[in-house]
């Protein structure tokens, strides 16, 4: 599915197939995520119309969660997994790298990419590790960092 | 002729570094020789350093080659692997790989053997059997059977199983729920999802058997978002076993209800507290209740639910297809049974390794781990996740049992133990447990909220050589305070790494330039 502009139509099916029950709100949000990449708040005041819940209940929950970002991503996400275990084998240069590499600081990125860190991956085994667009890397030094950044751009 | 059957993992560690492509190669290769294969994507074993380990099945033996790149595949073809044959990543028959040969592997034993989302495999390899035996037994010797297992929640806290069981069944209430913690979330620890990406069906099995004790008709599963292809293995085996009729109305023709709902966290550490976890089920922020009531009583939309994590729930099929006196022979004291330890960070041969309470630190991180990745001296081994304390190398000893681990200010938890060099710097750590306690924080209770972001200051400080003493004094009574008032284990435990690294590494805190003298 392409992710596109936030539309009122495509935001209501959404909400209907998930009968519009309030308590289904953090998994239409990402239905949201994955359809439209980010939560406006016209996507926020849609919410607390068909779900009868407040606004501020609404952006209380998008808020919240780390997952949901309000404001547009680049078009690629890197995460950096920056927990203990990866810090053991060097995520912290790793992390640096990544920032020189991209030309772009953690938590922040631009049109072609935003950077984040993550608090574990579950890949721990195979430390450090990182995501691309949704998909899990591990034994990820410097080198293999830059190859498979560089894989991204060529698939472009 | 029949097909050759190769094995290559559909498991995230295995695919971070490569399955994927591996499993595109074999097949390309073997159309392009004209071989006759089939591809089974298998859970991993749990050999994780010997991941990407792919098996080819000869003579009814599995034969591994570990360690491949999708570049080996032409010459293992070549080599003749499709017979067992000599290559330089060839481990031998797995059935023989020590790493895997010395485990107890009571709750994992599907893991890597079967094909994960194949519904007649389970059912070859006992599948629902422990649901068959769980309803000819009733309710009741169910819940006594998990009881004198000893089985304790296998997420952290160590809760006794079967008391929680038994509390959610004699709760009033037409409706119950058994709602699956599977928000792995602590650093170090990946066996919830080897689990269910290997044996999905295992734990589905598990639930059930909890929905049938305790008289819930639903389940709920909160995985956590970081894993999205848990969520993609899962998710069609919840589809699996209502299409073959073991989720649905009336399992089996044997009068039982069950279903399951599968959810997605969203990034939150704390959402893998109890309490936090349901009101984010609810579709809220995930806010730490208050306990009392407790969850057993007043969970889920107010009604009672058994919270488990998800290696408890699925340890039980085996307990009641093999009984709880052979589950209990496992382990020590009040550690009954087994812990999948998971065997992280800077570790020679990470992995998980089911093996009884009992074992030693030592034993797992030198003969299991062979020592660090580095080659480098063992600094600290940091074991149960962010909130678990920092033990020196002098305590590698120390056998894991849940009781000895609280004696020494420390707790086995969710059984992950990430393993730290001599390079590490643990007052660059102890400002991280509190720096991570301030993003993660929930925010209810203000030890937690305010004191981490406090711990921060305080270490930064230290660090800087200011006032040392004081702000040693000032650490100690913050870490009072969190522990003694926050809400959750969130606050309350971020102290033990922060003291663990005071106590065994002093020296750490004062090494910069300018230190008070």
């Amino acid at each position: 599915m392409k992710q596109q502009a936030f539309d009122q139509q495509i935001a209501s099916e959404i909400i209907a197939s998930f009968d519009a029950r309030a308590e289904m709100l953090v998994q239409i949000l990402h239905a949201f995520m994955n359809r439209f990449a980010w939560i406006s708040e016209d996507a926020i005041r849609q919410l607390a119309k068909e779900l009868n819940l407040s606004r501020a209940d609404v952006h209380g929950v998008v808020s919240y969660y780390h997952d949901f970002r309000t404001t547009p991503p680049g078009r690629h996400i890197v995460k950096v997994c920056e927990a203990e275990a990866c810090q053991a084998m060097g995520s912290r240069e790793l992390s640096q790298h990544a920032q020189r590499s991209l030309g772009v600081d953690m938590y922040s990125g631009n049109a072609d990419v935003s950077l984040e860190p993550v608090y574990c991956l579950g890949n721990c085994a195979c430390s450090p590790a990182i995501m691309v667009n949704g998909k899990t890397y591990g034994r990820v030094n410097a080198e293999r960092f830059d190859a498979i950044v560089a894989s991204l751009e060529g698939s472009e | 002729m029949a097909r050759t059957k190769i094995y290559v993992p559909r498991e995230t560690a295995a695919v971070s570094v490569g399955a994927d492509d591996i499993a595109i190669a074999i097949a390309r290769r073997a159309k392009e020789l004209g071989e006759e294969i089939e591809l089974i994507r298998n859970g991993s074993w749990g050999a994780s350093w010997l991941e990407p380990l792919i098996e080819v099945l000869v003579d009814d033996e599995r034969i591994a080659y570990g360690n491949v790149a999708a570049s080996d595949v032409d010459d293992l073809f070549a080599a003749g692997f499709l017979a067992g044959a000599k290559h330089q990543q060839r481990l031998g028959p797995t059935a023989k790989i020590p790493y895997l040969v010395n485990q107890d592997r009571w709750t994992f034993w599907r893991c890597g053997l079967v094909a994960p989302l194949s519904m007649d495999d389970f059912l070859a390899h006992q599948g629902f059997d422990a649901f068959r035996n769980a309803v000819e037994m009733g309710a009741p010797a169910v819940i006594d059977v998990v009881k004198s297992s000893g089985l304790r929640g296998r997420g952290g806290a160590g809760f006794p199983a079967g008391i929680k069981w038994q509390t959610v069944a004699d709760a009033a209430g037409e409706q119950k729920y058994i709602a699956c913690n599977a928000d792995e979330g602590d650093s170090g620890t990946f066996s919830d999802r080897i689990l269910m990406e290997g044996d999905p069906l295992g734990l589905i099995e598990g639930m059930m058997i909890a929905g049938y004790a305790v008289g819930a008709s639903r389940g709920y599963i909160y995985l956590r978002s970081e894993y999205p292809l848990t969520h993609s293995i899962l998710s069609r085996a919840i589809e699996l076993a209502r299409e073959s009729g073991w989720l649905g109305k009336n399992i089996q023709g044997t009068g039982f209800d069950f279903d399951i709902e599968l959810h997605l966290g969203a990034g939150s550490y704390v959402c893998g507290e109890e309490t936090a976890m349901l009101e984010s089920l609810e579709g809220k922020r995930g806010i730490v209740r208050y306990k009392p009531p407790l969850p057993a009583i007043e969970g889920l939309f107010g009604k009672p639910t058994v919270v488990n994590n998800v290696v408890t729930l699925a340890s039980v099929p085996n307990i009641i297809n093999l009984g709880a006196e052979k589950y209990a022979s496992f382990g020590v004291n009040r550690s009954t049974g087994t812990l999948a330890f998971q065997l992280a960070g800077n570790i020679k041969r990470g992995g998980l390794v089911e093996k009884g309470f009992g074992i030693t630190l030592r034993e797992l991180i030198e003969d299991w781990g062979g020592g660090t990745a580095s080659g480098r001296p063992v600094k600290a081994v940091q074991v149960g996740g962010p909130l678990g304390a920092y033990l020196p190398a002098e305590q590698l000893d120390t056998p894991l049992d849940y009781e000895a681990f609280i004696e020494i200010g420390a707790m086995v938890g969710h059984g992950g133990i990430v393993v730290f060099d001599d390079t590490a710097d643990m007052a660059q750590q102890a400002r991280f447990a509190m720096e991570f306690c301030a993003i993660e924080s929930c925010g209810k209770c203000t030890p937690c909220r305010i004191g981490s972001t406090r711990g921060v200051e305080v270490i930064d400080r230290m660090v800087a050589g200011d006032a040392r003493e004081d702000n040693y004094d000032l650490l100690v009574e913050l870490c009072d305070t969190m522990e003694d008032a926050s809400l959750c284990a969130m606050g309350g435990m971020t102290p033990y790494p922060v003291r663990s690294a005071l106590k065994y590494f002093a020296e750490d805190f004062s090494s910069a330039v300018g230190a008070d003298e």
